[in-house]
């Protein structure tokens, strides 16, 4: 049966993507520019015998998040990028006690209350924890309205699978436009839930814990968490576009994504060998797509929409093989197409 | 069948492990924790509770309580006794925290939680330190206490005075039950247990917030022998008043 598309935002999209996966608990405290969401969720969970509450503030919404995810319901909240920050505490508890979770961050322009437009700053924090200690989200970005309710719903299967939080990464300008959605039917695969505090019906009780002070417990406890980031590389993704013949990639995420493909689209017509490499996932990042596509000879262009922050990982990938230049557009900042492409030439010219 | 007469004087609660406690000699930790255990099991609901763990001394209640546990970050134990309980209203949530827990880092979560009338049973175990962290000072720390970050005592121009939990409470329409007690007498330690029963059928009659406030001896901290320090919570109870401040049974 083909599934009638709806034209809705981006967070729209979101909050239906986590509906279409059986999100059954949603947290949240209100900030521009993801209202969209609590507000989608507050109509529709409660329809459904799920739950909406808005907390007082993102630490307390963090929290309940914990306390739903740790009695294996499918459980979710939304921030930006301040509220984000304010969550950042029990990310690292959502880790350490290794919760299925799902986090979403449409990220606006900071450091501090910068504005509400789009921004790709808070990829760093994103991707190397913004709390204490050892531990990772998984990380996805969407860059179309339809990849953000896929991935949504993705992410709470990823989440149960590895028992462990994942984040969705997005901003204002996929969160606030509208495109049209095709919200087909999702299966997201049930993982074993041996872990869950249901009450110790016929069983000794159970705990979830990240305290270890016994010798050795805390090691054997950062060793499996590791152990687990590593495994999460089968998870993947990124987007290649054009890669034969090219000398030229140019790598972008998210929103940022859209406009650069379409200035490699254009360069392209005007017979440039330009490629477009797209992470989707980005923790854990796409370092064997980095590490094939690199040689003596091409060059990556790394475009940003903040102050140059995924260039690090493309270099780590990349170890040296290529060069990698970043094109870092600070927030407020929105290129066009056109922009990309006078930059893509530039690029081409040094080069020969 | 046992005769009429016989009545059995101990016996060790089903809920509480065999493990023993790790806190200091004198402490009152160790009776909360039993009360606890002995009205989880009295009520039945062993096998739907679900505690919050907090940060400080109580952190291991893991290691004493077969029942399900979670731990949740320093202050925060409301919010996500919220959130489990919302995810599972069948399930029977407590929390147990200290006083730097509930009322200085966590006081937000705790009145909003309170606020809302959660159904869920908070427990605060007010020393009037950090016990945890080495004795220093907490929003209940009495006027003039010496503390290791008040050595010449608090004083109230600098830090104010100490803050009344039970009694904030008692004025939310969303609290069902809310009371102070302390163990350091027979007669109290029964009040206490019959206030832990009271709180969780708060909960369980779906009635709203409970909440019980334990004065506790920190021998340690407080730098008291044991018994000295069992005394010194009669004097807690002067600015502490032990009683049930709200009761909508
Ligand atoms: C965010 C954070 N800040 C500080 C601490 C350090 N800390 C551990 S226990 C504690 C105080 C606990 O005092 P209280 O809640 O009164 O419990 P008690 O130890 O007296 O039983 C503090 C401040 C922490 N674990 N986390």
């Amino acid at each position: 049966m083909r599934v009638r598309p709806i034209l809705v935002k981006g967070s729209e999209a979101i909050a239906l993507g986590a509906l279409a996966a059986g999100c059954r608990c949603y947290f949240g405290y209100p900030i521009t520019p993801q209202n969209e969401i609590p507000e989608l969720m507050a109509r529709e969970l409660p329809k459904r015998g799920g739950v909406f509450l808005q907390a007082e503030s993102e630490l307390a919404a963090v929290n309940m998040l914990l306390g739903a995810a740790s009695t294996g319901v499918r459980a979710m909240t939304s921030s930006s990028s301040p509220g984000i920050s304010l969550m950042a505490e029990t990310f690292s508890y959502l880790a350490a006690l290794e919760l299925p979770a799902v986090i979403v961050n449409v990220s606006r322009g900071g450091p501090g209350l910068g504005g509400i437009e789009a921004s790709q700053g808070d990829y760093f924090q994103a991707t190397r924890g913004a709390g204490h200690g050892d531990y990772h989200f998984l990380v996805l970005a969407p860059s179309s309205i339809q990849e953000a309710y896929e991935l949504t719903a993705k992410a709470f299967e990823l989440a149960e699978k590895y028992r462990q939080p994942a984040m969705i990464l997005t901003d204002a300008l996929l969160g606030q436009m509208k495109e049209p959605l095709r919200p087909k039917k999702i299966r997201v695969r049930e993982y074993p839930k041996d872990w869950a505090l249901t009450g110790a019906r016929g069983r000794p009780g159970r705990t979830l814990r990240s305290l270890f002070l016994g010798p050795g417990e805390l090691r054997a406890r950062n060793e499996l968490l590791q152990r687990k980031y590593r495994a999460m590389r089968r998870e993947v993704r990124a987007e290649v576009l054009y890669a034969e013949e090219a000398d030229l990639f140019v790598v972008a995420f998210g929103s940022m994504a859209r406009i650069v493909k379409e200035a490699v689209d254009v360069a392209r017509e005007k017979g440039y060998p330009v490629a477009f490499v797209r992470p989707v996932t980005l923790f854990p990042f796409p370092e064997t797509t980095f590490r094939k596509l690199s040689r003596a000879g091409v060059r990556f262009l790394v475009v940003e929409l903040n102050c140059g922050q995924m260039v690090e990982d493309v270099k780590l990938s990349v170890c040296g093989r290529s060069e990698v230049e970043s094109l870092a557009l600070p927030p407020s900042d929105l290129p066009a197409p056109e922009d990309i492409y006078r930059r893509i030439k530039r690029c081409l010219v040094r080069k020969r | 069948m046992p005769r009429a007469k016989e009545v059995k004087a101990f016996t060790f609660p089903r809920v509480l492990t065999e493990r023993t406690f790790h806190y200091c000699p004198g402490c009152h930790h160790g009776i909360a924790h039993r009360l606890l255990a002995e009205v989880i099991e009295e009520l039945g609901v062993r096998e739907r509770a679900y505690g919050v763990a907090s940060i400080g001394c109580a952190c291991f209640l893991y290691h004493y309580f077969d029942v399900d546990i979670c731990e949740a970050p320093h202050g925060r134990a409301c919010a996500a006794a919220t959130g489990a309980k919302r995810a599972r209203p069948e399930l029977v949530v407590f929390t147990y925290q200290g006083d730097g827990d509930f009322a200085a880092i966590g006081l937000t979560e705790s009145l909003h939680a309170a606020a809302r009338g959660e159904r869920i049973t908070a427990i605060m175990i007010n020393n009037t330190v950090y016990g945890m962290t080495g004795g220093q000072l907490s929003p209940t720390t009495l006027p003039g206490q010496r503390t290791t970050t008040t050595p010449e005592g608090r004083d109230p121009r600098i830090y104010g005075y100490p803050l009344k939990v039970a009694e904030i409470l008692a004025a939310f329409p969303g609290v069902a039950f809310c009371a102070r007690v302390a163990v350091n007498r027979p007669k109290r330690v029964l009040e206490a247990r019959e206030a832990l029963r009271k709180a969780f059928l708060a909960q369980i009659e779906d009635r709203g917030f409970g909440y019980v406030e334990f004065l506790s001896a920190c021998p340690v901290n407080w730098k008291l022998d044991p018994v000295r320090a069992a005394e010194k919570v009669d004097e807690l109870a002067e600015t502490f008043p032990l009683g049930v401040f709200r009761d909508l049974s």
